[in-house]
């Protein structure tokens, strides 16, 4: 079976939160979805690592293993973390050129834009660019 | 008599639905919502009588001066200044602030110098200063707090030295709404020769604030706090120190007299206005402290006083939620934390139940360092608010509780 593609799982995703009309159920599945992230190493949940917001903290680590960027992160804030979980799955595991050229649209239809605001402060904006970053750095050092 | 049910009718936006909710405004420490007799005011002197002042001859340009010089004499009296000319406007407490801390560093701070703020300050009543220690080389001394969120004034006079030279301090805290003992601490730094900036911000709207009272030497606050639109700020200073400081910009209208070899600055106040004003903010927030005054400034704050008693004990009742300031002498500001759930995913839950609330280090990040905190959870009451939409910021936390716990 061939693997999905980063916006395969993106629509994938869509698809999911179409079935919620409430805010809270919304809200209950990103806290599952945070509590079921692969955990952070905790030797990378320090400063070196942290993107700071002002509202909640992310953590974010990359490695190249393989010709594929493994995404490992955290976060103070579980809703927060629910988000952060939803980006690693769609960007864990692929090429740095994927990562580096992904349009991540899945956020603004679920509903969560406002999240990614520059002035929510959150992390999370960051964090998106920061993933994008270590695909372009993968990218070169592998040309 | 104190008519809550009047008083919300007074506020348009209170009516708004959010999220399929009816909107619960906690977060008047941010900014407050506006009466419509304010509204109208702006809406009304934009469509009849806008006109820049101060310069022209014409019939308009008169009648707007008058208007906004007039607004200059409302905010005098609200705040019991003794001349018109000692109140200046600005774009708010921010810009209030660091215009003194300018003008006055230009004057009077050298290299070695002292400035004494307090550990409860907003970054607005630091960064200034810490700016101005960078161009002078002077130093600041923090009046530190205790774990009520009051200052620790045992060791507070002796703070002063022959070096100090202002003290600037906020009336209100604005992350703990602890009400400071500004009226004895301004004694004490007369009487050691320093004068004193207040940070009205978080107190003018909660209660009279009377500045010869408090004998302090800069008052500032903002429009937009005190139901007036934003953009406009108040900078009281004692006539003697703003006829001896510099002015902080240059312009239009501050001046007398202009050539490219010298420039004869104006009289108060306006030396400290330059360039077109906010003319309209300052009309408008003369239209708010008109608001404020036919409501009754006492009633207010007996009405905020009796809420905010309210809010404290239905808010006591949430197991595992810990309040941060817990002065006996508090306006209705309610800081707080729930054990083991993170102040923004709280934020985000009672958001999409309707109510505004604001979460975060509320831009006083050495008062979360003091708690060991990275921010609360901050509900700031104004008279609008009622003891039915504080029942149902307690029925939010229990879902926040449900959900995160």
């Amino acid at each position: 079976m061939r693997s999905m593609t980063l916006n395969e799982i993106q629509d994938e995703i869509i698809d999911d939160f179409e079935l919620f009309d409430e805010w809270m159920d919304k809200y209950n599945y990103l806290i599952e979805l945070g509590n079921q992230l692969e955990p952070l190493n905790p030797k990378h949940k320090n400063n070196e690592y942290l993107i700071e917001g002002c509202q909640s903290k992310v953590w974010l680590h990359a490695e190249l293993d393989n010709g594929s960027v493994k995404f490992t992160a955290d976060s103070d804030a579980i809703i927060t973390k629910g988000i952060v979980a939803l980006l690693v799955k769609v960007m864990s595991g692929r090429k740095p050129e994927e990562i580096k050229d992904a349009d991540l649209y899945f956020i603004d239809r679920i509903g969560l834009k406002e999240n990614l605001s520059p002035t929510r402060s959150n992390g999370l904006l960051a964090m998106m660019k920061q993933m994008k970053l270590y695909g372009l750095a993968f990218f070169v050092r592998d040309e | 008599m104190f008519d809550i049910e009047k008083i919300r009718k007074d506020f348009p936006i209170l009516q708004k639905k959010v999220y399929g909710n009816s909107l619960i405004y906690l977060d008047n420490g941010a900014t407050s919502q506006k009466p419509r007799a304010v509204i109208e005011k702006i809406s009304s002197f934009y469509s009849y009588s806008n006109s820049s002042i101060h310069r022209g001859v014409h019939f308009l340009s008169e009648q707007a001066t008058a208007e906004f010089e007039s607004a200059r004499n409302r905010v005098k009296e609200f705040i019991n200044a003794e001349q018109n000319h000692e109140i200046i406007f600005t774009a708010g407490t921010t810009a209030s602030i660091n215009s003194v801390a300018f003008s006055f560093g230009e004057k009077y701070i050298k290299a070695g110098d002292e400035i004494i703020l307090t550990e409860m300050e907003h970054h607005a009543n630091i960064v200034p200063w810490q700016m101005l220690c960078d161009r002078k080389g002077c130093k600041l001394k923090i009046v530190p707090i205790n774990d009520n969120g009051d200052l620790l004034l045992d060791g507070f006079e002796k703070m002063f030295t022959p070096k100090t030279r202002i003290l600037a301090m906020t009336h209100v805290s604005n992350a703990l709404g602890t009400i400071n003992p500004v009226k004895e601490m301004i004694k004490t730094a007369h009487a050691n020769n320093v004068p004193v900036m207040v940070d009205g911000a978080q107190s003018v709207q909660h209660g009279v604030v009377d500045v010869r009272d408090l004998d302090c030497d800069f008052f500032v606050f903002s429009g937009h706090k005190i139901y007036g639109p934003t953009g406009i700020g108040v900078l009281y200073g004692k006539e003697k120190w703003l006829e001896e400081m510099p002015p902080y910009q240059g312009g239009g209208d501050m001046i007398k007299n202009v050539t490219f070899e010298k420039t004869i600055y104006n009289d108060l106040p306006f030396k400290f206005e330059a360039g077109t004003i906010n003319y309209v903010g300052a009309i408008g927030l003369a239209a708010a402290l008109d608001y404020l005054s036919e409501t009754g400034r006492e009633e207010i704050e007996e009405y905020e006083s009796e809420l905010s008693g309210y809010a404290n004990k239905r808010l006591s009742e949430v197991e595992g939620l810990k309040f941060y300031g817990t002065s006996a002498n508090k306006i209705s500001i309610l800081s707080f934390l729930i054990e083991g759930i993170h102040q923004y995913d709280a934020g985000m839950i009672i958001d999409k139940l309707g109510i505004a609330v604001r979460t975060g280090t509320h831009c006083a990040q050495p008062v979360m360092d003091h708690f060991g905190i990275d921010g609360t959870i901050r509900a700031s009451l104004a008279f609008y608010n009622t003891k039915e939409e504080i029942d149902r910021l307690y029925d939010a936390l229990l879902k926040v509780k449900q959900m995160l716990g």
